[in-house]
């Protein structure tokens, strides 16, 4: 083609010019879908329950991810620190990952069960109540508003689009029971969402104001899960190395 | 706008132009790169080369190509040889690093000792210091803040002589490994507001603090009697009872009621008086399951080094 033509006409230059340029995106990213080491194979991984999955949408509304990254890198200070590094499929059920990429705040890939539910609530309401120095704002709103979970169904059907294995029939139920347990396959449900959804909140009450379905409930929820499914006991050192 | 016919070279500065024309005379140059720039981008391009053969690179089918480069490390008792990568990286670095090494020594010799060695070994407590302020800024701070000295009416202070669950080395490991579950009832229903002014009063003056004897009188007589029965946790002298979690009521260290910051006397007892009808419930997280035991005993010397350990 005449270097001329190319650059004489504007439609051919820029579809010639996302051709070049999406070669780099193509290789980086197209291999990740078929390399079988990619996503790692290890036991305990499982979809968010719907009062969870809730919790994560309000991380996500809050911009939780400007400060805080969701991803324990393999160093040994951040071993020290956080626990075990971050693996892929620790994220696979999250539509967007959180892994985020700034370090205002800590790593919270590993938060789950560290703190009480108390303390969880406490920080979020009044953070320099509990850590004079620290510089995050408050989030009191999130103890006084209703969660708004009318819609946990079709949010939980667009997440199983994206490969959430939610169950809407019997057989994705029972296969779910076969992969994650009756216990656990009761809550990616879609038909009784909702009901899950009450049931964990008035069971385990995160935000000790047992009355009210609240959006702490869900985001305390969310952050008591994260980092805590996978048990890294039953594994060696650098076992996952495998995956590299 | 010309073709090839009109490339020619510019008489005044014998650069070769594109051979395009503008408007009759307006010519673009076309000057050779700068060599430092043509050879940079060589170097990059050699230096691209090498990078494949040593580093993991290519996508090939299902696999990649992994690079000559490789990394031996220790898994399950056998020694492993892997091609390169940050997970073998790492753990390589947690076996045979130079730091990892130190400081697994030093951890071995702690965890090897028992506390009265370690609290009188100055390696050991150096050690100790340095690596349980780091634990204790990560797992504890976060309640008891990171100087240790808690939150009034939330986290204990952990440096002054106050110990709800004890504060010999063997208690704190136990507050450590299974947690605590502290609980005061409230006494809404048992008492009424007077009676609950008379223990507040009688609590104050087991402190020194001035309230009327005669509340305090009444007051005892509540703790003492089976009206509050306070004394079946706090103990008929009110010195508390660690194994109830129950604190010392009379060496006036206040954990959970502000008695020292109130500004007047009438504060003061309103204060007691309102956390003995509301009650309290506190807990603290069982570490056993998270922390290695080198951690536990570490932190437990720690803590107990931090103040008034018993």
């Amino acid at each position: 083609m005449k270097h001329e033509s190319v650059e004489t006409n504007a439609g051919l230059l820029i579809i010639l010019t996302l051709a070049v340029i999406s070669v780099g995106g193509l290789v980086e990213i197209v291999p990740l879908f078929y390399i079988d080491d990619t996503i790692e194979e290890v036991d305990g991984v499982r979809p968010y329950t719907p009062l969870e999955q809730r919790g994560r949408d309000i991380y996500v509304r809050e911009g939780c991810y400007t400060c805080h990254s969701q991803m324990v890198r393999p160093f040994r200070d951040e071993m020290l620190r956080y626990g075990h590094y971050s693996l892929a499929a620790e994220s696979q059920y999250d539509h967007p990952f959180q892994w985020g990429s700034k370090r205002t705040g800590p790593d919270l890939a590993r938060v789950g069960g560290k703190y009480s539910n108390e303390w969880q609530v406490q920080h979020l309401i009044d953070p320099q109540s509990l850590v004079p120095e620290s510089i995050m704002p408050g989030y009191p709103w999130l103890a006084t508003t209703p969660l708004n979970y009318s819609d946990i169904e079709a949010r939980m059907i667009a997440l199983k689009r994206v490969g959430v294995p939610y169950s809407l029939t019997d057989e994705e139920y029972e296969a779910n029971v076969e992969r994650f347990g009756a216990e656990h396959a009761r809550m990616f449900d879609i038909r009784d969402a909702e009901d899950n959804l009450v049931g964990q909140a008035q069971a385990e009450n995160f935000d000790g104001n047992p009355g009210t379905i609240t959006e702490m409930d869900a985001i305390v929820a969310y952050l008591q899960v994260l980092g805590t499914m996978v048990d890294f006991s039953a594994y060696d050192d650098g076992h996952f190395a495998e995956f590299r | 706008m010309s073709t090839q016919d009109n490339r020619d070279k510019d008489q005044k500065n014998q650069v070769e132009t594109t051979g395009h024309v503008w408007d009759g005379d307006l010519q673009e140059y076309n000057n050779p790169l700068p060599r430092w720039w043509l050879w940079g981008f060589y170097a990059t391009v050699v230096f691209a080369l090498v990078y494949w053969l040593i580093y993991p690179a290519w996508p090939i089918g299902d696999s990649f190509t992994k690079g000559f480069n490789t990394i031996t490390f220790e898994q399950g008792g056998e020694e492993r040889t892997m091609h390169w990568n940050t997970r073998a990286l790492l753990a390589k670095d947690m076996q045979t690093g130079t730091y990892a090494v130190r400081q697994r020594e030093m951890l071995e010799q702690v965890a090897g000792q028992d506390y009265e060695t370690i609290l009188a070994d100055a390696d050991s407590m150096s050690f100790v210091n340095a690596y349980a302020q780091g634990s204790f800024g990560t797992w504890c701070a976060a309640c008891h803040q990171v100087g240790g000295a808690g939150v009034v009416g939330q986290y204990p202070n952990l440096r002054n002589d106050h110990w709800k669950w004890g504060g010999t080395v063997d208690q704190i490991e136990e507050t450590l490994r299974q947690g605590r579950l502290g609980y005061m009832p409230g006494y809404r229903d048992t008492l009424n507001s007077d009676q609950l002014n008379q223990v507040a009063a009688y609590v104050l003056s087991l402190n020194d603090y001035s309230v009327d004897q005669d509340d305090a009188d009444a007051g005892e007589r509540i703790f003492t009697g089976s009206d509050g029965g306070c004394f079946q946790c706090h103990g008929m002298d009110a010195q508390g009872l660690s194994s109830q979690g129950a604190p010392n009521l009379t060496n006036d260290l206040w954990g959970l009621v502000d008695v020292r910051g109130a500004e007047s006397d009438s504060e003061r007892q309103r204060l007691v008086a309102n956390f003995v009808r509301d009650g309290a419930q506190r807990e603290m997280p069982a570490f056993a399951d998270r922390l290695s035991e080198a951690e536990i005993k570490m932190l437990t010397a720690y803590v107990h080094s931090l103040g008034g350990g018993q």
